[in-house]
């Protein structure tokens, strides 16, 4: 039996601003974990990677994350990823401010 | 200080519309990121967690007034109003965005400061002694021989693209404060039998994943050879480092491979050819350079507003004791601004802070700044009557805290609050640990110590040497926090020794607690410094602490 697929949303950084962002099931970049496709077939997985690296002038350095369902919609499994959805501990800065205003 | 010739100016300008031209070929797609990533970085520019991240350098850790001011701009114009200093000299900020950058380096090159070479497998800024020029125990002021040495390396056509970067550390007093036994290339200022100055050359020293201290390749080098042994020592590397494994590509892996005798005599083998082709040139720049780094004029005053200030007011007093240190003038003192109030982020200054520095450095410190690896600014050349008034100023701003050298002045790398990198949080544990010593008055107590915090195995923090270092680590997805005792970044360099088994997040400011409320219970008297102390007992005493005498048995 083959082991069993980790749901995972793609992630990346927009290239102008830097900002974390993630792909949603319609084709846009989202702020927001909660607004990112999950996606729990590899195959699928690998299709909107490529679907992502494929849009230069927008994002830089997309990759998979791991991810879990949640009451809101997906939800970061890793400490990492958990602070790349709102910004640093030390100050009130990032999506963690940008989204509050 | 030294300011930029023709050549100087025109190479930092070129490359900035070199960049610019870069970045709009980026951000218009003629290249893609595989391509623009490494022009990014031989600019500094480095993309983060959040966003990107700019590291400029501060040549030698010296900065002038107008150019803490231009920092301050940069973080007003272009960032979120604030800086971070690092442990190598640089400052990072970090929130610019992408379009923005070719303007912030033409600002920088306006008052002579750039982000070139701050990345990449190059020899990277060359730092110093934050002291240097003013140490009451200098031999020579460092910076004219780190000046001469970054003007060599910069662009140096043959070391470009070496196995791996490359760090240079200079101090010009026998009491090392700039950490050269951890440098790719230490130099440390002696004399020798006739008198003469000259540095002893340590090589192969460097934290990261396999910490090593440097060993001596030669214990006297003359000045006059400065260029070419350290040339020798690059081409010597250039030719036998490790291209094939990253992680065994620094000159650390390569002298502890090839040996120190045999490496030594490769060395001393390739400096006898390049020797000669050395005709002077070098020191006759050496010459100029240190005209421009001549001592200011400095002031012949009384000092008794001091001395009464000194008793009469007990918070100048504590400030007095930690953040002073001697002057070679008797009149003047050295004074570390901490940059490490309780509770704030270590390193970070606000744009309003950099221009009251400025403004202070003007007004009473004859226009001298330095910012030190452990991440606080310097006036290395205050007259003691004019000590009252700064610290006042200072206070208004939050720059007056008297804890430099103490508990909570810790080294901490940006860790995963910023770091792409990074495994785990550094500035978090860092402010937690200011706060709670603070909150518990054991500070002046505990008396000299050194906590140096990184968030991953690179050690950005210098987790090695410090007399507790602390390093964040990713285990089974979550943070988990290394202890080591015992690590010391001076001349008498040590890397620290693992107490055992790691603590979680919430766990460490308590391990930390018990390790020192050991250490105030086994001190044979208050001037019994932890480092001291450590050295007597060893681990022991300190694993019974950490895990219980059980758990003490299991570690060993």
């Amino acid at each position: 039996m083959s082991r069993r697929f980790t749901p995972k949303v793609v992630t990346a950084n927009l290239l102008r601003e830097g900002d974390v962002v993630y792909l949603t099931t319609d084709d846009r970049w989202s702020a927001l974990h909660q607004d990112a496709e999950l996606i729990d077939d590899e195959a699928h997985a690998q299709m909107r990677l490529l679907h992502a690296a494929a849009q230069k002038l927008l994002v830089v350095g997309a990759y998979l994350a791991d991810a879990k369902p949640g009451p809101k919609g997906p939800e970061p499994t890793h400490f990492r990823e958990e602070f790349r959805t709102r910004g640093p501990s030390n100050y009130n800065h990032g999506k963690q401010a940008d989204l509050a205003s | 200080m030294y300011s930029y010739s023709d050549f100087d100016e025109a190479f930092v300008r070129t490359r900035v519309a070199q960049f610019t031209q870069q970045v709009e070929r980026r951000l218009d797609g003629s290249l893609t990121e595989e391509e623009f990533r490494p022009l990014r970085l031989m600019n500094g520019l480095y993309l983060q967690l959040h966003a990107y991240m700019l590291r400029v350098a501060i040549p030698y850790g010296t900065l002038s007034p107008d150019q803490m001011r231009q920092l301050a701009l940069i973080a007003d114009t272009w960032d979120k109003g604030y800086g971070h200093f690092t442990t190598r000299q640089n400052i990072q900020f970090n929130w610019p965005k992408l379009p923005d950058v070719p303007a912030i380096l033409g600002a920088l090159a306006d008052v002579e400061m750039h982000a070139i070479q701050t990345s990449g497998n190059c020899v990277r800024n060359v730092t110093a002694d934050h002291f240097a020029g003013a140490a009451a125990d200098e031999i020579a002021d460092p910076r004219p021989y780190a000046e001469l040495l970054r003007q060599w390396s910069t662009d140096h056509p043959e070391f470009q693209f070496l196995p791996r970067k490359f760090k240079i550390a200079i101090t010009g007093s026998p009491n090392d404060r700039a950490v050269t036994k951890a440098h790719d290339i230490g130099l440390r200022m002696v004399r020798n039998a006739a008198g003469d100055a000259g540095f002893e050359v340590m090589v192969g020293g460097g934290l990261g994943r396999t910490p090593m201290i440097g060993v001596t390749v030669r214990e006297f080098l003359l000045e006059a050879d400065l260029l070419p042994y350290v040339e020798a020592v690059l081409s010597v590397y250039n030719t036998l480092g490790r291209r094939d494994n990253k992680y065994k590509a620094r000159i650390k892996i390569t002298v502890h491979e090839t040996g120190a005798a045999e490496i030594t005599r490769m060395i001393e083998e390739r400096f006898a050819e390049l020797r000669p082709l050395f005709g002077g040139n070098d020191m006759k720049l050496l010459e100029e350079i240190t005209a421009a780094f001549a001592p200011p004029a400095f002031r012949n005053a009384p000092t008794d507003a001091y001395d009464a200030f000194y008793k009469a007011d007990p918070t100048f007093r504590a400030w007095a004791d930690t953040n002073l240190a001697p002057h070679r003038d008797a009149q003047y003192a050295i004074v570390t601004i901490s940059l490490k109030a309780h509770g704030e982020t270590p390193g970070d200054a606000t744009s309003a802070q950099m221009r009251l520095i400025a403004d202070l450095a003007e007004r009473h410190g004859h226009s001298d700044l330095r910012i030190s690896h452990e991440q606080n600014v310097i006036l290395p050349h205050v007259h003691k009557s004019d000590l009252p008034a700064l610290h006042a100023a200072l206070a208004t701003a939050g720059l007056a805290t008297a804890n430099v050298g103490l508990l909570s002045d810790i080294i901490a790398c940006p860790g995963m609050d910023y770091c792409a990198l990074a495994t785990a949080r550094s500035i978090p544990v860092a402010q937690d640990l200011a706060t709670h010593f603070e909150a518990l008055k054991l500070e002046h107590e505990i008396g000299p110590l050194k906590i140096k915090i990184s968030g991953c195995i690179n050690a950005c923090g210098h987790h090695h040497v410090g007399h507790i270092g602390i390093l964040g680590l990713d285990r089974a997805g979550v943070e988990n926090y290394q202890i080591t005792l015992g690590g010391d970044g001076t001349e008498t360099a040590v890397i620290g020794d693992k107490t055992g088994p790691g603590f979680a997040y919430t766990e460490i400011i308590p391990a930390v607690e018990r390790i020192l409320r050991a250490y105030l219970a086994l001190r044979l008297e208050a001037s019994e410094t932890f480092l001291q102390a450590y050295r007597r007992v060893g681990m022991d005493p300190f694993k019974a602490a950490l895990y219980g005498s059980e758990g003490a048995k299991d570690a060993a």
